[in-house]
């Protein structure tokens, strides 16, 4: 039951202190693969955090290649995770690859979790996530097992920060739509 | 190739029926409970058994399990935990999630549905209701053989009046929109979509994803099983009928709010293609009565509101992954039809139904948790389900309108959930298996 908080002043930025662990212990709400994660002025999130198989690296560049080609065929791919953005990065500790992959969208970590799945599997394309230590080999069949492992390895914000807080990209998507038909249509008066 | 001749009935065909019973079943220890398992047994027809003899027949059983059910059964606990934890878990453990709080709350829960003692559910299906009470006299005289077994609770359903078509108490054209299974032998109605994977209800085949999850092991207990959730929902029809009253000055008023709560009017024929006036006869033409979508024709709502019950439930061309959400639906109406323009008498009516599907948190779990309570669901902000949704009077229902939209502010609670479970609906060789105490017949 996702997207619980009501209209909120979208005019005043505004930051949220996260506890420990990433949940307020007096309001967790539960979802259905477990606790979800709240949504704060900057939206839902999330950053998985994994170690990346040895020699696995060129795999991981060419998926930014993979992606790009992708969205640029069908620009839609990825609508159904109702994102904002979505950054993947590369880190090294103590000489091991580490990986990062970022998100801030509009729906909830589980929903965000069964919809990216479906896009992996319609699209027949694989994950980056292969190349990462610990991913189930049957992901593709084993829904509960990918869910797990995007649990275990979220590392949850103690701070988040939103200039336009709570506004999802559906709302700003409307209001860029109604700044560029009120353009066109004051352009037509002249 | 489905296996018709081991899948039980219920999954593939709706029997004709006016009556029903559901009784819900403790075993005391696993020894009766395999007792009344096996003496059941033949009751139970598989999909090809009940076309076969639908003609004749007169009375149709079905029998599924909790997970402590399978447990009191005598299943051992390797084979236990290969089972998907929702369906471990239990309706009751995951309340919170689907919603079930306040007065749907488990604690209020009127049938000892909520109890762990639940174990096993039988489902009677009867032409009518002479049959109905001869098969619960017989039922009472196997229970009372079999030691420690005991009936928790029952549930008699009816037909409500007019019987010619099936509907709800509220009057709602009920069966219009149900997903039809690729290599069943149905055809699905003009606006149904394709036929689907049978791995989407029935566990052992390809789903619409590929080939299907791993299966609960042993494979002989899960092929040919679905998993299934069981509502007892009531209709306040009082509340309800009050509500239109207080909502529309005229009767086409009253009608049409009617129609907007759900997406189609009570007469079945969806606002889509009826936005104005009700059309009976579109309401009643299966050829025509699911035909629409909502992308193209009614992307604003104007028609459908984006937050009614069928735009819910099953938001066609306007949803991701539609095909892995589908769920069929089987149940039929409890309590006496309130005749219209009485007071409401006070007692409970309302629907007992099943949905059943391959995976409880995928299918049922997602339509209740996302669909369903979703506050804000297609960006509504502050609206549930205006007819099963968690209400509690501090929600809207928005009903688009040119030029100024209608904001119905505090919608009361039409329903209340009195009783519920998660249910392992299991093919005819796995209820054998399960009668042998986990052996091969």
């Amino acid at each position: 039951m996702s997207g619980t908080s009501d209209q909120k002043d979208w005019t005043k930025p505004a930051a949220m202190a996260i506890p420990k662990g990433g949940f307020f212990p007096d309001k967790v709400e539960q979802g259905r693969y477990g606790p979800i994660f709240p949504r704060t002025p900057a939206n839902y999130g999330f950053s998985i955090v994994a170690k990346v198989i040895p020699g696995r690296e060129p795999a991981i560049y060419e998926f930014g290649h993979t992606i790009e080609k992708a969205i640029a065929a069908q620009p839609d791919a990825l609508a159904p995770l109702k994102l904002h953005y979505l950054r993947w990065l590369l880190f090294p500790i103590k000489g091991e690859t580490y990986f990062m992959y970022q998100g801030i969208f509009d729906t909830d970590f589980d929903k965000y979790t069964e919809d990216a799945l479906a896009i992996f599997r319609s699209t027949g394309a694989t994950t980056v996530f292969v190349n990462l230590e610990g991913f189930p080999e049957d992901w593709k069949t084993n829904l509960p097992a990918f869910a797990k492992f995007m649990r275990e390895h979220q590392c949850p914000s103690f701070l988040e920060y939103g200039e336009y807080p709570y506004v999802s990209s559906d709302e700003i998507k409307k209001a860029l739509r109604i700044k560029a038909a009120l353009s066109a249509m004051l352009d037509q008066m002249q | 190739m489905l296996e018709f001749d081991d899948i039980q009935h219920i999954v593939l065909t709706r029997a004709p029926a006016l009556d029903g019973r559901y009784e819900f079943l403790t075993f005391g220890n696993p020894v009766g409970g395999r007792a009344w398992l096996a003496a059941i047994l033949d009751k139970v027809p598989s999909a090809k058994a009940m076309r076969e003899s639908v003609e004749k027949e007169k009375r149709w059983g079905a029998v599924a399990f909790t997970w402590n059910g399978l447990r009191a059964l005598g299943v051992d606990e390797a084979a236990l935990a290969t089972l998907p934890q929702e369906f471990r878990q239990g309706m009751v453990a995951r309340a919170e999630m689907l919603g079930d709080t306040g007065a749907n709350d488990p604690s209020h829960w009127v049938d000892k549905t909520a109890s762990p003692d639940l174990h096993a559910i039988a489902i009677l299906f009867a032409r009518d209701a002479t049959e109905r009470g001869r098969v619960t006299i017989e039922h009472r005289k196997l229970v009372a053989e079999c030691e420690g077994v005991q009936v928790l609770s029952a549930l008699d359903l009816e037909a409500t009046s007019p019987f010619d078509y099936a509907h709800d108490h509220f009057g709602y054209r009920d069966r219009l929109s149900q997903p039809v299974i690729e290599g069943s032998g149905d055809e699905p109605t003009p606006g149904s979509g394709a036929p689907l994977k049978a791995g989407e209800f029935i566990l052992g085949y390809p789903d619409e994803s590929g080939p299907g999850p791993a299966l609960p092991q042993p494979e002989v207990l899960s092929r040919n099983g679905s998993f299934m959730a069981y509502r007892r929902l009531e209709e306040h029809v009082g509340k309800f009928r009050d509500f239109l009253r207080e909502n529309g000055k005229t009767r086409e008023e009253q009608e049409l709010i009617a129609a907007k709560l759900i997406g189609r009017w009570r007469s079945g024929a969806p606002l889509v293609l009826a936005p104005d006036k009700d059309d009976p006869e579109l309401g009643a033409d299966l050829q025509r009565n699911n035909n629409f979508n909502y992308k193209n024709e009614d992307p604003q709502g104007y028609a459908v509101p984006l937050g009614s019950h069928i735009r819910r439930m099953n938001p066609r061309d306007t949803a991701a992954n539609m095909n892995t959400r589908r769920m069929i639906r089987r149940g039929a109406t409890y309590g006496p039809n309130l005749p219209e323009g009485t007071p409401d008498d006070g007692q409970e009516r309302g629907i007992g139904v099943f949905l059943i599907c391959a995976s409880l948190i995928r299918q049922f779990e997602f339509a209740q948790n996302v669909w369903v309570n979703d506050r804000n669901f297609h960006e509504l902000g502050n609206e549930r389900d205006p007819v099963i949704g968690a209400q509690d009077g501090t929600l809207e229902f928005k009903i688009p309108k040119r030029p100024i939209r209608r904001t119905i502010k505090g919608l009361p609670a039409f329903t209340t959930l009195r009783g519920g479970a998660y249910f392992f609906l299991p093919g005819l060789e796995a209820l054998r298996w399960l009668a042998a105490g986990g052996k091969a017949s």
